[in-house]
């Protein structure tokens, strides 16, 4: 039987889900299509406010890697905007030229943020708040500081003010209403939530507004409102409202109302198209929230897959506020009304505010602010219509003490609860999916069931249900984490913990670390090995021996693997300094071993890509003949130390930065680190070796050399801070030493300088390095800890250690000849 | 596992010996459906499959071999060494091919199915 073909347009949260829940039914179904308008695959749209507040990056918040959509055999079209739908052909066709035929066509094209028709709104530095680009455009505002307004008081838009204020601007919200979020909040709730914000940074002017966007040179200077006032911005944020987005619906004939106009079976007026998500409109009602989506998706892949009796009958909202330490929670008639009764309670010590409203002996809504652990709860109670007459007098004191006191074990509410019923919302993971992962895959941890399931795994606000989950599963071998984040799966450890153990009690190899902190596995996994193997050589240098097999392939071979299993070899160049004979002895490697690539690098250094294993040690041979060693551009360690040409030539230059790097290079080659270091000396403050992204960075002035740690620009990019300033080369030299020897001693492993910095504070840094004792005491022990490592791995290999490593097992395998 | 599996369809090739594989370690070998990867555990028992990531066909005899399972290099899934099947999160998304092997006296068995 041939597939039919499924082509969804909207490759968000909407569309993915909708695919994955097919699959899910029936994997075989479909030969699924997807556009996508942005460049890059699925992810998690409503997580983008602690990426912009710095408290996640993309990659934590990507649902569907590239992987998935291979594995599935998905068409993606990426940045891909489809222009038209050809309902008498049943085809669509993208703005670009592809085109795509389809059997059932999927909506699922989101929703616009709406852009105030303000005068000024075109100038530079306006943004709205939907999508990582936006997120990116404010962070990059961020970075230069000053002042943001945004418009709008909403939970968009107080998220986004919030992420502005974290990255250091001074953030003012501007609200048309006089209560902040006055479509989940009452004006108590609203008053507690403008105060919180007061105390992290984010101004609020309410009953306000806007006039016109000022600006200056095409680029925003100011919000001025209707009343007069200005208020000055170098970025504004419009996060007024959504609109859905039905214009591919409106042109090719569909009824469109405020979103597409969908029946039950989600379906809209052509019964082979149908809708999801903020585009569709259900009832009347277009929702902007998540939960409604995960049931409609459900619904629509019954529809797709043959379920008939299947409906959506609409959706009742809960909201909650992603600004961490300010805990908001919202659900249903809130504000009450006719008919309904109020009860209420507040701790003003704690800053607690709950209400929760009643209809007829039924919850009809709650609003709960600074403690909204009972949120899920009151929601369960308002969607079940559960008549609560005999809990009214303990409901607002919450589960916990309500079951109490009527005798129930708190965790029974838990176990009462079916198994179709959500915990995770933002995932959509409900409780069976849970206890089965539980039971299946021996699940004894918050984390397992993160990793397993996705649960709690984004914005953490059900966490104490799937803790209650684990108790109820599990029942006494369950004990909840407390304390810092375990190195992994293997241990209840965590980072400082083991490290200060190796030192204190002298543990010496991987077993005895295992040994002493009671590991739960026998010989840990690929997480915590490569971990302990290198806290035990940073703690005892000369003395540990290396355990190759604990050290990640790239580390354990000295060359960087490739998705096509080859590998790439980069050679030293000291400071970024190469001579003709270095280049022919590179250029003869690339002929000899046909090498297919030859790149040079952000660091300044030449990448042979493409070479196979077996030959690896034949390469670096002719490279050590030439005089070249490994640039260890595969090594949690030292990586490069990138230059400018300094007072060698440059007219600029106020220092030697050439010379510096190399000697730091000299010095530094070799070391192991928790993640991977990069430093540059720039020598002047033109700085043309971009030494302020970098973990470690110098920059020459007139008086000296400044220092700055704590750069990075890779998957998060950020300039760095000044850590000091040092009048001679020597001190400088004695200073970067003793920074990366601390790193060395205090990062955990895989943070790199400038999550350590955040970590343990800038100042706590400056403070060890400016004092001269312990200054020269780090120096001291990385000059020690230097001469076990300053030793070339490549010249070892090429004589002979390891062989095994790059020979393959020598037989053929091969038929003997009948 | 002292007598080799007596099928006429399989033909036995020695290959080494099993102290030829590093412990909590691999060595790969070329045959007939590409490279084959040879793996030995802490506690010395030894595995063979075929040296590619059911994900995106990493040779899985570059990972670290932790318990009786490997983390693949390139994307780290974890794979049982046993049946070569997918683990963890990732459990029921495919698996690498087991080949059959089998220890006499130290010595390595490859076991080549003649189809």
């Amino acid at each position: 039987m041939t597939k039919q073909r499924l082509v969804v347009i909207g490759n968000g949260m909407a569309g993915c889900r909708a695919v994955e829940e097919v699959l899910k039914r029936d994997p075989d179904r479909y030969e699924i299509t997807i556009f996508g308008t942005e460049p890059r695959v699925n992810y998690d749209r409503i997580m983008l406010s602690p990426v912009l507040a710095g408290e996640k990056a993309f990659a934590d918040i990507v649902l569907n890697d590239e992987a998935w959509y291979r594995d599935h055999a998905i068409t993606l079209h990426t940045g891909c905007a489809v222009a038209e739908i050809d309902r008498e052909a049943w085809l669509v066709r993208a703005s670009n030229g592809t085109q795509a035929a389809y059997d059932r066509l999927i909506l699922a094209t989101g929703s616009d943020p709406v852009r105030l028709p303000l005068p000024g709104a075109d100038l530079a530095g306006v943004v709205t708040f939907r999508d990582l680009d936006d997120v990116e455009a404010m962070v990059a505002a961020a970075d230069a500081g000053g002042e943001a307004v945004v418009i709008g008081g909403g939970l968009l838009g107080l998220e986004a003010a919030y992420g502005l204020a974290r990255r250091g601007m001074r953030a003012t919200v501007v609200h048309l209403m006089d209560v902040l979020m006055e479509r989940q909040l009452d004006e108590s709730a609203g008053f507690l939530l403008r105060s919180a914000l007061t105390d992290r940074g984010v101004e609020t002017v309410l009953g306000a507004q806007s006039e016109a966007i000022l600006g200056e040179n095409g680029k925003v200077t100011g919000l001025q409102l209707k009343d007069g006032r200005i208020i000055p911005c170098s970025l504004l944020v419009m996060a007024v409202g959504i609109r859905p987005n039905t214009s591919l619906a409106a042109n090719c004939g569909l009824n469109v109302g405020r979103g597409v106009v969908v029946d039950d079976q989600m379906r809209t007026s052509d019964p082979a198209v149908f809708a999801i998500g903020e585009c569709a409109e259900h009832r009347g009602v277009a929702y902007g929230l998540v939960a409604p989506i995960w049931e409609m998706c459900r619904t629509l892949a019954d529809v797709l897959t043959g379920v008939d009796d299947c409906a959506y009958g609409g959706s009742v909202l809960q909201t909650r506020l992603k600004v961490s330490g300010v805990d908001v929670f919202s659900a249903g008639r809130f504000s009450g009304g006719e008919g309904c009764e109020d009860v209420v309670f507040r701790d003003a010590g704690r800053g607690v505010y709950k209400r929760v409203v009643l209809e007829q002996g039924r919850v009809a809504g709650a609003v709960l602010f600074g403690d909204v652990i009972d949120g899920g709860w009151y929601f369960d109670l308002m969607k079940s219509q559960t008549d609560v007459s005999d809990l009214r007098e303990t409901l607002i004191f919450g589960q916990a003490v309500t079951e109490a006191l009527r005798g129930v074990d708190p965790k029974s509410a838990v176990a009462a609860m079916a198994d179709y019923q959500e915990i995770c919302g933002c995932n959509g993971v409900c409780k069976g999916a849970i206890t089965t992962a539980i039971a299946d895959l021996g699940l004894a941890t918050l984390e397992d069931v993160r990793a397993h399931t996705k649960a709690s795994a984004s914005c953490g606000s059900c966490t104490p249900l799937v803790e209650k989950l684990l108790a109820v599963t599990l029942g006494d071998a369950f004990q909840v984490q407390t304390g810092p984040k375990p190195v992994c799966g293997c241990t209840h450890h965590g980072h400082e913990v083991v490290r200060k153990r190796i030192v204190s009690e002298g543990l010496k190899s991987i077993p005895a670390v295992m040994q002493a902190l009671e590991w739960a596995t026998p010989e840990g996994c690929a997480s915590c090995r490569p971990a302990l193997n290198y806290y035990l050589i940073c703690a005892w240098p000369g003395d540990y021996q290396d355990d190759k097999q604990s050290r990640f392939v790239n580390e354990r071979v000295h060359a960087n693997i490739q998705k096509d299993g080859t590998y790439s070899v980069v050679p030293r160049m000291w400071g970024g300094m190469t001579s003709p004979q270095e280049l022919r002895a590179i250029a003869d490697a690339a002929d000899k071993f046909a090498i297919p690539a030859v790149k040079v690098t952000g660091g300044q250094r030449i990448d042979l890509l493409g070479v196979k294993k077996d030959d690896l040690p034949a390469v670096w041979a002719d490279l050590n003949a030439a005089g070249m060693v490994s640039g260890h551009a595969y090594a949690k360690g030292l990586r490069t130390v990138k230059t400018c040409v300094g007072t060698d030539w440059c007219r600029f230059g106020t220092q030697d930065s050439t010379g510096l790097g190399v000697r730091l290079e000299k010095l530094m080659w070799g070391s192991w680190a928790p993640a991977k270091v990069k430093l540059a000396v720039s020598g002047c403050p033109r700085n043309c070796a971009e030494a302020t992204c970098k973990d470690i960075g110098v920059v020459c002035v007139d008086s000296g050399f400044e220092i700055h740690i704590g750069g990075a620009a890779g998957l998060h990019i950020q300039g760095t801070q000044l850590l000091t300033k040092v009048a001679s080369e020597d001190e400088a030299v004695w200073t970067i030493c003793a920074i990366t020897q601390l790193y060395r001693e205090e990062g955990w492993y895989l943070e790199r300088i400038y999550k350590w910095m955040a970590r343990v504070g800038l100042e706590t840094i400056r403070a060890q390095v400016e004092d001269l004792e312990t200054r020269k005491a780090l120096y001291d022990r990385f000059a020690y800890s230097q001469r076990f490592s300053r030793t070339d791995p490549w010249a070892e290999r090429v004589a002979g250690r390891h062989a095994d490593e790059f020979n393959p097992l020598s037989r053929r395998l091969e038929f003997e000849p009948a | 596992m002292n007598a080799l599996v007596k099928d006429p369809q399989i033909t036995w090739i020695d290959v080494g010996a099993d102290t030829d594989i590093p412990r909590r370690g691999a060595r790969r070998l070329k045959g007939p459906q590409g490279e084959i990867a040879i793996f030995r555990t802490g506690d010395g028992q030894v595995f063979a499959l075929l040296d590619a990531c059911p994900h995106k066909g990493g040779p899985l005899s570059q990972g670290i071999v932790h318990g009786a399972s490997v983390t693949c290099p390139l994307h780290g899934r974890v794979i049982d060494l046993a049946t070569g099947e997918s683990m963890g999160a990732d459990a029921g998304k495919g698996c690498a091919p087991v080949v059959p092997l089998e220890v006499r006296e130290g010595r390595l068995f490859i076991g080549l199915v003649r189809t």
